[in-house]
């Protein structure tokens, strides 16, 4: 039995003399603790925040939503308000400058938002938008684009209206959502006249309800259900919103915690690594007990004991970190909040941090520290037998696999997925063997190759690079997996840009108009043509609605269980489809053949998108489309593969030519201008004299994605910088933990004459050394998971970015030498008599 | 009646593909009470042969017999448990806690004894080692001699019935190395404790009622005052 009495006061009497190394070890899991606590309480307060003001994000106790006219509604005589909106996507313009945009028109009737309301400046902008008028309200990103002010005119289709108001903000709505599509609010008495709800406009109607309060919705409005699926409305109600709502953001936090969680993890190798050296230095001490008599069990828990202090020590102040740095978390994520986000305490994130820290640190410390078992008591006599190996140690390789456990574990609650989880760990493991493996290579060609031939200085710090505790290993692991995510993140994002802006090469499109009405077409087409501009494609488009698949209508898809039947999503969306005999550059076939009609009897034969239905759709399979109210029935000719990352018309259904001719459609025309001023010209022209058609060109798209990136960005940097941050404070720590070392060998060298320059060319060289491997390490990390990201998930070529990861390099590699040079100048700086005197 | 008695005792190590015998076929006895130096130029096997005396490391072949306990039986804790109740250390590098107190340092042996005297039975023994006054000093703060000292008050703590003293005036000057001895064998006499030494010192040696020579891992004399 354990002496529990004396083991912790012998614990506590080391402790006194350990204290601030210690606080060195678990300064490392600070960090990491801080931003686990502070995502949780975030995560948690926004769950009470969305529970709290569910009904202003949603601005209504019931939604309704159809893409045709909702008509009258048993249910409107049962609510206390109603309101109607009318939303589509249309070019707006801007008089005074003649500039135009797509946005997000909205037509508005009634006193909609019933809960919340919509934020304007002036404050009394809503009231005036209200009032009646020719007036508008316009979302601020567009107003600040534009350099619009309130009381200029905008044009939304034949109309011009009077800014009344700068829209702030919309309840339920993200600041990322207004980047995408940027709102303008009109009357819904106007929305006639603009003459921009025509054929093949995609329009939403909403109609929102206010009821008498405490009304169980969900429960008034089960008679309807069954009414609205047929005419394919869906219903949204406070508790539907509120449960999507926390659901994704549930998800965020989780993605979120999981990139606190690789800083946490971080933290551990510079604990691991930290309670190694410890353990090396105290083997001696170990020894001696063993020899006075304390068993091996008890001198392990004499330092346990002093890990578990100090991992509640180092969990308590992250946690408390964490508690407060919560407070600058919704500005942050103020872009991606749907709610107003309170900051409270929450006890249960600090129990859950300081809790996962104190494992972390007995697990991870538990790796070396298992070494104090097997120190012979003879090493009091013989030093050198102290240290051994603990390859065959069964403990070992049980802490080892609970560590795996433990990763596997905690992804798992965060991802809630058992393969995810796995790839988790997966890439824990690859990512630090690789660095492991990077590091013991760079290591063993260094004694291996280095030559005698090389200065003196050069090769005394390379060699310093094995010196005995020097901790290279654990340094280039955690500071090369802090520059791995960083450069990664950093990668991918000018990657993405970069293929969005490799778009505009010679021979491709970068400019779309969509929603052109037949009668209108030739007088468009001129238009590009007169400016000497290719039509590059001209597609018609009819839209069209799906009966039946293999024989089963929507009704009974419903009845099916769910591994016979299709996606509801299937039976409800509305399709977009083309008609051609041929394929264009960014679709191939992947199974089947284009058919044209009359090929094979009068049957009809069309090209799905792959994947389209998941695996349960196959050649040769009925499809029944509805075409304004005609019913077209069509087989599966073939599937093709379609890449989406280029400005063109995709199609999921391509029907062949000879079928659709007749049938009612508008047009697309696409086309290259050969700059922004010539891009611009045309879009104004077009949008003046056809306010209905829609222009995108490919300079605004490339515009919002920065836009959109670098909002993403900033956050997952944000994330990013507690590795960093973590590894700055391992490197930190491991100076710190290596100085006596290097002040013994810098009172040798100087005692041979060497003069504090060459010493402190020396260390600054070693230093040198180590922030390149260590940075280098993770580029090329990084660079490897970029090419993945980029072949196997967003399907581009991957181009690295040489500038940034110099820069990257170059930052973290200063950064090193700098810490290093901080740490060392007090040994530089005194005579070598006064350090071995032990004054220094 | 013996407190040590060892047998047919060798030590081999592997070394790469070669054998390394140490200790070649080691017979001793040790009375209750008796003084002992072993002796012998350095790589002889005196060390070794002290720490498999000791309970330190286990033999290749032989039997250990310390105070009635067959050593080679026992598992390294059951060893360190008889190491607690009846040996006493001193070692040439003192092999102090450096976190700990002289007075600590002393307290750790009776405290493993469980003893509720640990603290002032170890100031009685740091007085009498003349280091009454020093007992709240770290090892770093004090000198060679003054840590040797507070090893002997440690060594001496449990009432150990033998004790094993690996060179301990090897890193002392002359002078403080005389006082140690002095203390060593005075503590020795009065307590009554076997006292087992390694040294290469013949000086220190010829104070041992018995001096055995070892070379090249045996036994090559073993002579009783």
């Amino acid at each position: 039995m354990p002496d529990f009495a004396w083991i912790p006061k012998m614990a506590l009497r080391d402790f006194r003399k350990n204290i601030s190394r210690l606080l060195l070890f678990v300064s490392s899991i600070v960090v990491g603790i801080a931003a686990l606590v502070a995502i949780s309480s975030f995560g948690d307060n926004l769950t009470g925040d969305i529970d709290n003001q569910a009904k202003e994000l949603l601005g209504a106790d019931l939604v309704l939503e159809n893409n045709k006219p909702i008509g009258d509604q048993p249910i409107d005589s049962l609510a206390t308000l109603t309101a109607s909106e009318v939303n589509f996507a249309s070019m707006v313009a801007f008089p005074q400058t003649g500039a135009s945009r797509l946005t997000q028109v909205r037509a508005l009737e009634g006193d909609f938002p019933f809960y919340g309301k919509l934020e304007t400046i002036p404050e009394s902008g809503d009231a005036d938008f209200r009032s009646g008028g020719q007036k508008v309200l316009v979302e601020k990103v567009l107003m600040a684009q534009f350099d619009a002010q309130v009381g200029d005119k905008i044009k939304v289709g034949n109309l011009e209206f009077e800014i009344a108001g700068e829209l702030q903000g919309v309840p339920g709505q993200t600041g990322i959502t207004a980047t995408v599509a940027p709102a303008v609010y009109i009357p819904m008495a106007y929305l006639e006249e603009t003459g921009l709800v025509q054929y093949g406009s995609r329009v939403e109607y909403n109609r929102y309800f206010q009821f008498e309060t405490n009304t169980d919705v969900e429960a008034l409005i089960k008679p309807f259900e069954e009414e609205w699926e047929i005419d394919r409305v869906d219903a949204d109600t406070v508790e539907d919103r509120k449960r999507s709502t926390g659901r994704s953001f549930e998800n965020l936090s989780n993605f979120l915690s999981l990139v606190a969680f690789i800083a946490l993890l971080l933290g551990c190798v510079g604990v691991a690594s930290a309670v190694n050296v410890f353990v090396k230095e105290k083997l001696a001490s170990v020894a001696v007990l063993r020899c006075l008599g304390v068993s091996s069990r008890d001198v392990l828990l004499i330092y346990l004991f002093e890990i578990v202090v100090m991992g509640l020590v180092g969990a308590i102040i992250g946690s408390i970190l964490g508690t407060g740095l919560q407070f600058i978390l919704p500005a942050v994520f103020a872009e991606f909040l749907p709610v107003e986000v309170s900051v409270r305490i929450s006890w249960l994130s600090i129990g859950f941090g300081v809790i996962t820290g104190l494992f972390v640190s007995i697990l991870f410390a538990l790796l070396p520290l298992l070494k104090v078992r097997k120190v012979s008591p003879m090493a009091t006599l013989r030093p050198e037998t102290a240290d051994s190996t603990l390859f065959k140690d069964p403990m070992r390789w049980l802490v080892i696999l609970g560590i795996l456990v433990f990763i596997w574990g905690f992804s798992y609650y965060l991802l809630g997925q058992l393969d995810w989880a796995f790839g988790f760990t997966g890439f824990v493991v690859f990512a630090f063997g690789i660095l492991w493996g990077v590091g013991q290579l760079i290591m063993w060609s260094v004694r291996k190759f280095l030559p005698i031939t090389l200065r003196y200085t050069v090769r005394q710090s390379l060699a310093n690079l094995y010196r005995p505790n020097n901790q290279t290993i654990s340094l280039i692991a955690t500071i090369g997996l802090g520059t791995a995510m960083i450069s990664t993140l950093f990668f991918l994002q000018s990657q993405l840009l970069e293929e969005a802006k490799f778009a505009d090469k010679e021979d491709q499109p970068n400019l779309l108009m969509f929603d052109i009405q037949s009668p209108q077409l030739d007088e468009v087409r001129e238009k590009v043509l007169s400016r000497n501009l290719k039509i590059i494609q001209e597609v018609p488009i009819v839209t069209m609605q799906l009966n039946e698949i293999n024989g089963i209508d929507k009704r009974e898809n419903e009845e099916l269980s769910e591994e016979e039947n299709y996606s509801r999503w299937m039976y409800n969306r509305e399709y977009r489809v083309t008609y051609r005999d041929t394929l264009i550059e960014t679709e191939k076939i992947v199974e089947g053949e284009l058919i044209p009609y009359g090929a094979r009897g009068d049957s009809i034969f069309v090209s799905l998108s792959e994947g389209f239905g998941g695996d349960r759709m196959k050649i040769g399979d009925e499809i029944e489309f509805n075409v304004q109210g005609r019913p077209i029935k069509t087989y599966i000719g073939s599937f093709r593969d379609i890449k989406f990352n280029q400005i063109s018309t995709n199609f999921i259904v391509l029907f062949p030519e000879g079928v659709l001719d007749q049938a009612p459609k508008f047009h697309v025309i696409i086309t290259r201008t050969n700059n922004d001023r010539e891009s611009a010209a045309i879009q104004s022209e077009v949008v003046r004299e056809f306010p209905n058609i829609s222009v995108v060109n490919l300079g605004a798209i490339v515009e919002t994605l920065e836009d959109i990136l670098n909002k993403i960005s900033f956050v997952i940097q944000f994330m990013a910088l507690f590795s960093i941050v973590t590894g700055i404070l391992v490197l930190i720590s491991s100076l710190i933990i290596s100085k006596y070392q290097r002040m013994r060998e810098s009172i040798l060298l100087r005692t041979l004459g060497a003069d504090s320059g060459t010493v402190s060319k020396i260390n600054t060289l070693e230093y040198f050394f180590l922030g390149s491997l260590a940075s280098l390490s993770g580029i090329i990390l990084s660079f490897l998971a970029t090419w993945l990201l980029s072949v196997f998930v967003f399907e581009m070529s991957f181009r690295p970015a040489w500038g940034a990861a110099f820069g990257l390099y170059a930052a973290i590699t200063l950064l090193t030498i700098v810490l290093g040079w901080l740490n060392g100048r007090k040994i530089i700086n005194q005579p070598p008599m006064e350090i071995l005197r032990g004054n220094g | 009646m013996n407190i040590l008695s060892i047998q047919n005792l060798s030590k081999t190590y592997q070394s790469g593909n070669r054998k390394l015998t140490v200790l070649d076929d080691v017979n001793f006895d040790l009375a209750i009470g008796e003084t002992i130096s072993i002796v012998g130029p350095s790589g002889s096997g005196k060390t070794t042969l002290l720490g498999l005396c000791a309970g330190l490391d286990s033999a290749s072949s032989g039997s250990v017999v310390l105070n009635g306990a067959s050593l080679e039986k026992l598992s390294e804790d059951q060893r360190a448990a008889i190491r607690n109740q009846h040996v006493g250390f001193i070692f040439q590098n003192f092999q102090l806690l450096p976190t700990l107190t002289a007075l600590e340092n002393v307290m750790v042996p009776l405290e493993l004894k469980k003893r509720k005297d640990a603290r002032t039975k170890a100031m009685e023994l740091l007085e009498k080692v003349g280091l009454g006054d020093r007992m709240t000093h770290y090892p770093t703060q004090l000198s060679g001699g003054e840590q040797q000292r507070v090893s002997i008050a440690r060594a001496f703590a449990n009432d150990p019935k033998i004790l094993f003293a690996d060179e301990p005036t090897g890193n002392l000057d002359t002078e403080t190395g005389e006082m140690i001895e002095r203390l060593i064998f005075d503590l020795n006499k009065e307590k009554g404790t076997t006292l087992v030494l390694v040294t290469h010192d013949t000086e220190l040696a010829a104070k041992t009622q018995r001096i055995i020579h070892i070379k090249g891992g045996k036994i090559q004399e073993d002579n009783h005052a």
